[in-house]
Parts: structure tokens; C-alpha cells; sequence
């Protein structure tokens, strides 16, 4: 069980986190979703003991990261963003020391991590350098399994991971979980948000919207059309210029139109738009997804 | 496996891999020592002279030749006149001019007090005083072998002991060994501690139950065996090669150096718990180190010459006592009794370099 209640941090002028309060639940699978610098790595700095709060407190089953760190130290599991395993050690040596860090024997806790490790495991005489980016990750992941920690926290684990690599990654994560692991996992992939059972938006040091990612896409209230046309780059800003629209942004090979007026119509924002000289105009409605709820929660904010 | 076991294998993996570093540390203390033994050694050799003989007699002829066949000089140049000798120094042609007073000869014979004159080049100050000494020496013994001269109230007699050659590999040497091992044992933990702050993975040793002591020990102890094998090299190299006379113990001199080796490592650590990248703990390493080591320690500069306030400095710094108790025991022969005081001193040094190191590791990132 994960308390964190009120957390500031600032570097110089810049606010990092202001006023961050969540809990997660024993057990669980949760995200924290935002873009790059909403203040992810440092709330995880924080959590795990090698940053101070400015003020606010974090406890871990009881433990306060500030005062027990090193007791904490003993019961998470973490994994950087940045891939910091040694290049030029084996994977097999990597595990190997990682294993005798914290005092245990590889074979000892080899169930946890034989899912994630039986795919690099042929490869265990090479170079951990040498390895693909997936690759990589999975023998990160299993370094900060190898002690079974109550704790595992993730920072961007599927950053720059290719798109097979990042299910099989996330599938591991529901095997960890089963085995009793509670994981929190950042992540500016709003597809993987899916996967989590609960999680928070994260935008520049706030916290919103914590919750099932079922329950935040139902509480959405407000409509969302597909919009294409023929001047796809022109029409975000025109859509921004259509009354009652609370945010258009790019979605794949359309625009997405968050309306607050719970009466909009398709039919009327196609008409609109060819008013504005667009061609070819296609406008459906869609059902909200998690970016767009992501987006509409940091608009509401603002 | 316990952690710190664990951590030390690891280290040692890291050093055998990366095996062009590893060559460059066992050849560069060969270098430098080859390098400084032969070319920092200022022996008196053939050194090129020149003779300004006002007598013209058979003496003088005589102590020319003497002087000639000392093995030290090497007449190339006959002077006739005063103003030769400084244009003779400004064009490099000679280093030193013997002038022979005049009536040299009868002089002598009749115990008038013959006159010789040593005139030497300056610009080069210590070389200059060498040389006079050198001269001194055979005009000396020139005049003690004529029976008919009358000896000097006061004989100034001047031996040179434990390096009676004046030979400068004897000082070389252990200034050498000073440079090499902390250069080799700071720079080199410093750099692989601040190598993982760079690449991150201190993040995870950080957020990992290892104590900054065990990660401390963890990186010092395989230096410490390297840098072992490199104090054993240097000092078998001076011994075989430049023939540096081994008159005190072995287990002295190992003791010696460990200790030394013990406080570079703290000063490595120390450098690297400030530093936060290689880069600035390379810079700290070899203007923190290097320059003080070769210039504060005695072993190029005799510190005796230096202004008080650099004599003061040279006494904080530790390579000045591993250096004086290196020679103690390598040229003097001296026993624990005599460098106990100078061991005392580095052990300390190591212990407040130690505990700074200890305390000013950060447990955390910010």
C-alpha cells in the first residue's frame, strides 16, 4: 500500500511535482500517463527514497522514504529510463550481480522472472550492450525482479521499444502482478494505459484523474468526432475556430474534436467546416479513448 | 554471495574487459620510468668545456689533461681571452670555462697559492652547480697528488653517501613510483565511479540496499591489486635496470607502499563523491594530483630550494612522505624506527580522506 500525500518539488524556478497526492492499492497494476517532463521521473525519485520532497510524504506500507529509505531500499525493485545495466557484462552476469546486491540466489527467485528471462536466455555469454532495445528491457526488468520486491517501479519501461517487444513487455507485467508484485509503471504511451488497472494523468507536476481507465473513459461527458478533410494540416486550427469546440488535435490519420456542448451534431460540424472552404469532409462520432480523455482532463486544468 | 563480493567481482569484470585501458596502465608506468630514468638522470658525462690557460706551463698542461681524462669533461675549446667565454656560452658550445691563473706552475712549486677558476653557465642553475662541484673535485685531487704542495689548513673533504656517484635515478625512482601509483589509483577510481554516475547505473545501485561503504570497498579493492602489481614493476625496474640499490627490507617497502596506494584510493573516491562527471574528475585528478606529485615532492625539485610557503604546501600533500620514506629505505637502508613517523602520517591522511569520502558520498540523487 502506497501513500503519497501532498508532494512538492521544485528545481531552482521550475516546479517538478506541486502538490501530488495518489494512492496505490497492494497488488495493483498502475500508470502514471503523461508526456515527456510532466514530472514522472522525479515523483519516482521521490518514491522510491533517492529524492527529498520539498515537503509531502511518501509512505510505503509504513515506511516514509525519507527517514526508512534504507529499509525501502531493500523491498523495490527499480528500473531507470535510461537503459543502466552494465554494457559489458553478460546477461547472465548482469542478473548475477543484481541477484548478490541484494543478498539472493538467482535460482531462488528464477519463477518471478522466468517469463521475461527465458526469451534472453539463450543469449546469456553475451554482452548485455549487444542486445536489441526489447531485449534490454527484459533483462532490466528481470535485474529488478530477481530479489521478488514488494515494490516494482518503472519508469518508461517501453520507451523506444518496437511495437511486439512492448505487448510481450506488458504481458510479463500481468504475470509479475499475479505473483504479488505491486508495480507502478510510467508511461507517455496512452494505448498502454489500457493495461494498467488503475491510473493517473500526470501534466506538468499536477496529478488528475485517478482512477480504472474503464471509469475515466465513461466519466468522459464530452463528444468526439473524427474529422477528416482534404486539408488535413490546416484542419486542427479551423476546427479550434468552430464554436463550442474544447480541443482539436491530430489522432492517427484524423482530427479529433472535443466538443462541450452535449448536442453536437456530425451533420453541423461538416457543414461548418465546408463554410470554411474544406473539401471532402467526413466528421463521425467516435468513442472517447484514453488520449482523449488525457487531453481533455489537462485542458479542463488549464 | 554476499553484496560486497558480488560488487568487487563485478569491478574486476569491468577492468579485465576493458583491456586497452588495462594495457596502458602496465605500460605506462614502464614508459615513464624508462623515460625519467634515462633522460631526468643528470649525471656528469663528456660534458663539453672549455680551457682558458693564462700560464702556458707544464702544471697547467698537466691539469688540463687531468681534467681531460676525468671522464666528466671534455675540453673543445681553447680560450685566449676574457670576452671569448660569454659569446662561447650563448652559442651552447660549452657549459663550463676552467681558467688557469697565471704563473700557475711556479705558483704552485712555490707554494704561492695557485689560482684556478671555475666559470660556469648559469642559465642553467643546477646543472651549473653540479658541474663546479664536479670540477672542484678533480682540480682538488690534482693538487693533493703533488707532493710538493703544501696542504690547506682546512681540507674540505665531500663524500657523497648511499649515492656516492650522484647518480639521479636514485631520486627518480621513487618519485616515479609517487606518480604513477596515484595517478594510476585515484584517476582510476575516480573515473569508474563517476563513469557510473554518468551511465546511470548508480541510479540502481543507489535505490539498492548496498551501503556507500560497500560500494566504496567494492571499487577500491581491485585497484588496489593492480596497482599492487604496478608498484612491484617499477620498483623491479628500477632495481634490475637502473641498478637502484635495495639496502633497507622488501616487506618495509611493500608496507610503504600499500599504505600509499591505500590513501591514493581515498583521494580517488574523495575526487569522485565531488566530481559529477569523468571529465571533471580527470581534470581534478591531473592538475589536483599529477602537478603536485611531480613538482611538491621533491623528486624533480629539491623542496629545500623552494620559498617557505611552497614548503608548506608540499608537507599537506602526502606523496613528499612516501617519496622520503621510499629513498629512506631503498638508498639509506633505514628500518621501521626511522620511517614509522612519515607511515603515521600517510595512514592518517588516508583515514581523513576516507571518512570525507564516506561522509560526502551521496545516498541520494539530488
Amino acid at each position: 500500500m502506497i501513500k503519497v500525500r501532498n508532494i512538492c518539488k521544485s528545481f531552482g524556478a521550475v516546479r517538478a511535482l506541486n502538490d501530488v497526492s495518489f494512492e496505490v492499492r497492494e497488488n495493483e497494476l498502475f500508470g502514471l500517463i503523461g508526456p515527456d517532463g510532466a514530472g514522472k521521473s522525479t515523483l519516482f525519485h521521490i518514491l522510491i527514497s533517492l529524492m527529498k520532497p520539498d515537503s509531502g510524504d511518501v509512505a510505503l506500507w509504513g515506511l516514509d522514504s525519507v527517514r526508512d529509505y534504507r529499509a525501502i531500499r531493500k523491498i523495490i525493485g527499480y528500473m531507470p529510463g535510461k537503459f543502466s545495466l552494465y554494457e559489458d557484462l553478460t546477461v547472465e552476469e548482469n542478473l548475477q550481480f543484481f541477484a548478490s546486491v541484494f543478498g539472493v540466489r538467482v535460482e531462488e527467485n528464477y519463477r518471478l522472472i522466468e517469463d521475461v528471462y527465458r526469451h534472453i536466455a539463450p543469449f546469456g555469454k553475451r554482452p548485455a550492450g549487444k542486445l536489441s532495445g526489447g531485449m534490454k528491457q527484459k533483462l532490466a526488468l528481470s535485474c529488478a525482479l530477481i530479489h521478488k520486491p514488494r515494490l516494482l517501479v518503472l519508469d518508461e519501461p517501453t520507451t523506444g521499444v518496437d511495437a511486439v517487444s512492448r505487448k510481450e513487455f506488458w504481458d510479463n507485467l500481468k504475470t509479475v502482478r499475479q505473483a504479488g508484485v505491486t508495480a507502478i509503471v510510467a508511461t507517455p504511451y496512452m494505448d498502454e494505459a489500457a493495461l494498467c488497472d488503475r491510473i493517473a494523468f500526470i501534466n506538468n507536476g499536477h496529478i488528475f484523474s485517478v482512477d480504472t481507465p474503464q471509469n475515466i473513459v465513461k466519466r468522459t461527458t464530452q463528444r468526439i468526432f473524427a474529422v477528416r478533410a482534404a486539408n488535413m494540416r490546416t484542419l486542427p486550427a479551423l476546427c479550434r475556430s468552430l464554436p463550442g469546440v474544447m480541443a482539436a488535435y491530430s489522432f492517427g490519420d484524423a482530427v479529433h474534436l472535443a466538443m462541450n456542448r452535449h448536442d453536437a451534431e456530425a451533420g453541423e460540424i461538416r457543414q461548418q467546416l465546408i463554410c470554411l472552404a474544406c473539401e471532402k469532409v467526413e466528421v463521425k462520432t467516435v468513442a472517447p479513448i484514453i488520449e482523449d480523455c488525457f487531453i481533455i482532463t489537462v485542458k479542463n486544468q488549464k | 554471495m554476499t553484496a560486497l563480493k558480488g560488487f568487487i567481482i563485478k569491478e574486476s569484470k569491468h577492468i579485465l574487459r576493458d583491456w586497452k585501458t588495462l594495457v596502458i596502465l602496465f605500460v605506462i608506468p614502464v614508459a615513464l620510468v624508462l623515460i625519467i630514468g634515462y633522460v631526468v638522470s643528470i649525471d656528469v658525462k663528456d660534458t663539453v668545456i672549455g680551457v682558458y690557460d693564462k700560464a702556458r706551463d707544464s702544471e697547467s698542461a698537466r691539469l688540463t689533461a687531468r681534467i681531460a681524462s676525468s671522464g666528466y669533461f671534455k675540453p673543445v675549446k681553447v680560450i685566449t681571452h676574457d670576452a671569448e667565454i660569454a659569446p662561447a656560452f650563448r652559442s651552447g658550445s660549452i657549459r663550463m670555462v676552467v681558467v688557469i691563473g697565471e704563473r700557475f706552475g711556479s705558483r704552485m712549486l712555490q707554494n704561492e697559492g695557485a689560482v684556478v677558476q671555475i666559470i660556469a653557465d648559469a642559465s642553467e642553475a643546477n646543472t651549473a652547480q653540479l658541474l663546479s662541484i664536479y670540477c672542484e673535485g678533480v682540480i682538488q685531487s690534482f693538487a693533493a697528488g703533488e707532493d710538493v704542495v703544501v696542504k690547506p689548513p682546512v681540507e674540505v673533504e665531500v663524500r657523497m653517501f648511499f649515492n656516492p656517484s650522484l647518480n639521479g635515478v636514485y631520486m627518480s625512482i621513487p618519485g616515479i613510483m609517487a606518480l604513477v601509483l596515484i595517478i594510476i589509483t585515484a584517476m582510476m577510481t575516480s573515473l569508474s565511479i563517476t563513469r557510473e554516475k554518468e551511465l546511470g547505473s548508480m541510479e540502481i545501485l543507489l535505490a539498492s540496499p548496498l551501503t556507500p561503504f560497500q560500494i566504496i570497498i567494492g571499487k577500491v579493492t581491485p585497484y588496489l591489486a593492480l596497482a599492487t602489481i604496478n608498484a612491484v614493476t617499477v620498483v623491479l625496474l628500477g632495481y634490475f635496470v637502473f641498478r637502484v640499490p635495495m639496502t633497507g627490507s622488501w616487506e618495509l617497502l611493500f608496507l610503504i607502499n600499500f599504505v600509499y596506494i591505500f590513501l591514493s584510493l581515498a583521494l580517488g573516491i574523495l575526487i569522485s563523491s565531488l566530481a559529477p562527471t569523468q571529465m571533471v574528475a580527470m581534470f581534478a585528478s591531473l592538475f589536483g594530483l599529477l602537478l603536485p606529485t611531480m613538482l611538491l615532492s621533491g623528486f624533480i625539485f629539491p623542496l629545500e630550494n623552494m620559498p617557505w610557503w611552497l614548503q608548506a604546501l608540499s608537507r599537506i600533500l602526502p606523496p613528499r612522505y612516501y617519496v622520503e620514506a621510499v629513498k629512506a629505505v631503498m638508498i639509506q637502508g633505514s628500518t621501521l624506527e626511522v620511517v614509522w613517523q612519515r607511515l603515521i602520517v600517510m595512514v592518517a591522511f588516508g583515514l581523513i580522506y576516507m571518512a570525507a569520502a564516506v561522509k560526502k558520498f551521496k545516498i541520494r540523487l539530488d
